[in-house]
């Protein structure tokens, strides 16, 4: 017995939009932490594997599993590239207060 | 399972590891300068193996070779080996020879090529961000130096939102049209006439993913702080690889899948192109920064390049083509320049900086004057056979508005860049700049002659061209 046949996919859909939306959200109206923007971009990210997933299963295909795969794997990889920069940027600044990152302007 | 397709790719990935593995093994000696000269050798060898490939999918039709991906790897390649040049001189004078420098160069590189071969939608993302997580460190290379840090975190935090929105468009591409596969996305677009909302959605999606990469407007707040925080070189990388990828994967997606929807994004597109050339020359007027000043000058640029993608038409490929490799010329040859401007020693961005060059050192005004007057569409050099191919094709599907402001726009745009030749040759200086290094006169002047002699290479580049835009089109 498939999940997807009591629960449909719509549901995923939707669970993965709203998901998604918050995690813009907590890119733009975020105005303290820039970790915080790195947890939301994560949310974004993984938002997105939900909606392959549940395509993958209703579809009865795994291209979109395989692709969930490797897009977590990238995922890691920009979340530790993310932490670098932001290490490197605190060690200049003493801060990752996001008002902090606007010395260039114009 | 032809894996001989991709096997500059593969050169350059080996190579790449080889500069790390060695880099990580040296204790004392700095391995930057034999890691660049090895650099070179690879990217020659990639080069040729790119020219003498042939047609064909590779990896189950995860990726495709053909004479247009064969074309723009090659811009890709040069765009690559050029940057290291300039980094030679530049990143000993700013301490940043790290050998790390010359791998991350060359990974971005692979991830640009790999956009450009891209047959599926999975090998478009691998591709893409294998090219993007790369230069994400390359702005923040300057690790002491809190403009680049704040590059860097600018350029990441921007960038992976893109992607995330690109992620999210993919999956709303496969789940509408049940594959990733760009042959079988197209196969199910034209038995199913999709209009429902989450085809549009996917295709928006991925749409801005793609334009964010080519600094398109609404997309481009990040590219002035990035381009001027980041390491010159680094800059100059930015503003040639990954765009030139992006647009190589524009045109197969517009082409191939989504070909016969033309009639649904071609008005988004024709928008896109309109801000970006007027936003792009109008926001330039005002910049005192060189760097912020090129940074609005790219995102014009990029509107134009796109005005051939809006025509939807093989002339249109064609234009963007060669819009592109002439861009490529100028491009690199003024940020040869900026990057030579120091004073005692000191990195000098300002755009008054540069007055009194006339006097102190004609050579190297002359090339800078040529670049201006290239890239502002004067007759006899690159810039304007780029600029009137791209509209040539444009006025052919009676696209007359666009053409219009093009023009328009180019106009206001030749008064910021004639305003760098005037301070160059007009100004007074209270002190000079320091004198060039060998490898910035290399560039300045070698670019400036392809700037200058492109009318007589312009034939057989349209020949090869028009085979390449052709290949995009028999493919699909």
């Amino acid at each position: 017995m498939n999940i997807f046949d009591t629960v449909g996919v719509a549901s995923y859909i939707i669970v993965s939009g709203i998901l998604f939306t918050i995690g813009l959200f907590g890119v733009f109206a975020n105005r303290k932490n820039l970790i915080v923007i790195l947890m939301s971009i994560e949310l974004m990210l993984l938002s997105a594997n939900l909606n392959l997933i549940a395509f993958s299963s209703t579809f009865g295909n795994l291209t979109g599993q395989i692709m969930v795969m490797f897009s977590l794997t990238v995922a890691a990889a920009e979340t530790a590239i993310g932490l670098a920069i932001i290490m490197v940027f605190y060690r200049n600044r003493r801060s990752v207060e996001v008002q902090d990152t606007m010395v260039m302007k114009g | 399972m032809n894996w001989t397709l991709a096997i500059p790719e593969i050169v350059l990935t080996i190579g790449g590891l080889i500069i790390l593995l060695v880099g990580a093994m040296q204790k004392k000696k700095n391995s930057f300068f034999s890691s660049a000269i090895f650099l070179t050798a690879i990217f020659i060898a990639a080069g040729f193996l790119t020219l003498t490939n042939v047609n064909g999918l590779a990896y189950y039709g995860l990726f495709v070779n053909d004479e247009f991906s064969r074309y723009m790897k090659l811009l890709i390649l040069i765009a690559g080996l050029l940057t290291i040049i300039l980094s030679l001189d530049f990143n000993k004078k700013n301490k940043t020879t790290y050998f790390e420098f010359i791998a991350l160069i060359t990974f971005s590189t692979v991830g640009a090529m790999i956009m450009v071969s891209s047959n599926n939608l999975m090998s478009l993302y691998l591709g893409l961000e294998l090219s993007s997580l790369s230069l994400y460190i390359l702005c923040a290379i300057d690790r002491n130096n809190l403009l680049s840090a704040e590059s860097g975190i600018k350029y990441f935090i921007l960038g992976s939102i893109a992607s995330a929105i690109l992620l999210y468009g993919i999956s709303m591409l496969y789940g509408s049209t049940g594959a990733m596969e760009y042959d079988n996305i197209h196969k199910a677009i034209v038995s199913t006439n999709y209009t429902n909302m989450e085809f549009v959605i996917g295709l928006v999606f991925v749409l801005v993913g793609i334009c964010f990469k080519i600094s398109a407007v609404p997309f481009h707040m990040w590219t002035p702080d990035v381009y001027q925080g980041a390491p010159t070189p680094v800059t100059t990388f930015l503003s040639t690889s990954p765009k030139f990828a992006a647009f190589a994967l524009f045109l197969r997606l517009m082409s191939g899948p989504f070909g016969s929807l033309s009639y649904q994004w071609q008005f988004l597109i024709e928008v896109i192109t309109l801000l970006s050339i007027v936003i792009g020359s109008v926001g330039a007027v005002s910049q005192t920064n060189i760097k912020r000043m090129m940074a609005y000058s790219s995102i014009a640029h990029m509107g134009y390049a796109m005005v051939g993608l809006a025509a939807g038409t093989t002339n249109g490929v064609l234009g963007t083509i060669i819009y592109l490799t002439t861009y490529l010329f100028m491009n690199v040859g003024t940020f040869s320049i900026i990057t030579s401007m120091t004073k005692k020693g000191k990195i000098v961005e300002n755009i008054h900086d540069l007055a009194g060059l006339g006097k102190s050192d004609p050579g190297i005004a002359v090339a800078m004057a040529i670049f201006m007057f290239s890239m502002a569409g004067v007759p006899p050099l690159a810039g304007f056979f780029g600029k009137f191919m791209v509209f040539w094709a444009v006025i052919q599907v009676h696209l007359y508005v666009l053409a219009t402001v093009g023009i328009v726009a180019s106009v206001i745009s030749a008064f910021f860049y004639l305003r760098v030749v005037k301070i160059i040759f007009m100004d007074k200086a209270s002190e000079c700049l320091d004198h060039r290094s060998l490898s910035i006169s290399f560039m300045s002047f070698g670019m400036g002659t392809l700037t200058v002699i492109f009318i007589i290479f312009m034939g057989p580049m349209v020949h090869v061209g028009k085979v390449a835009a052709q290949s995009l089109f028999n493919l699909s």
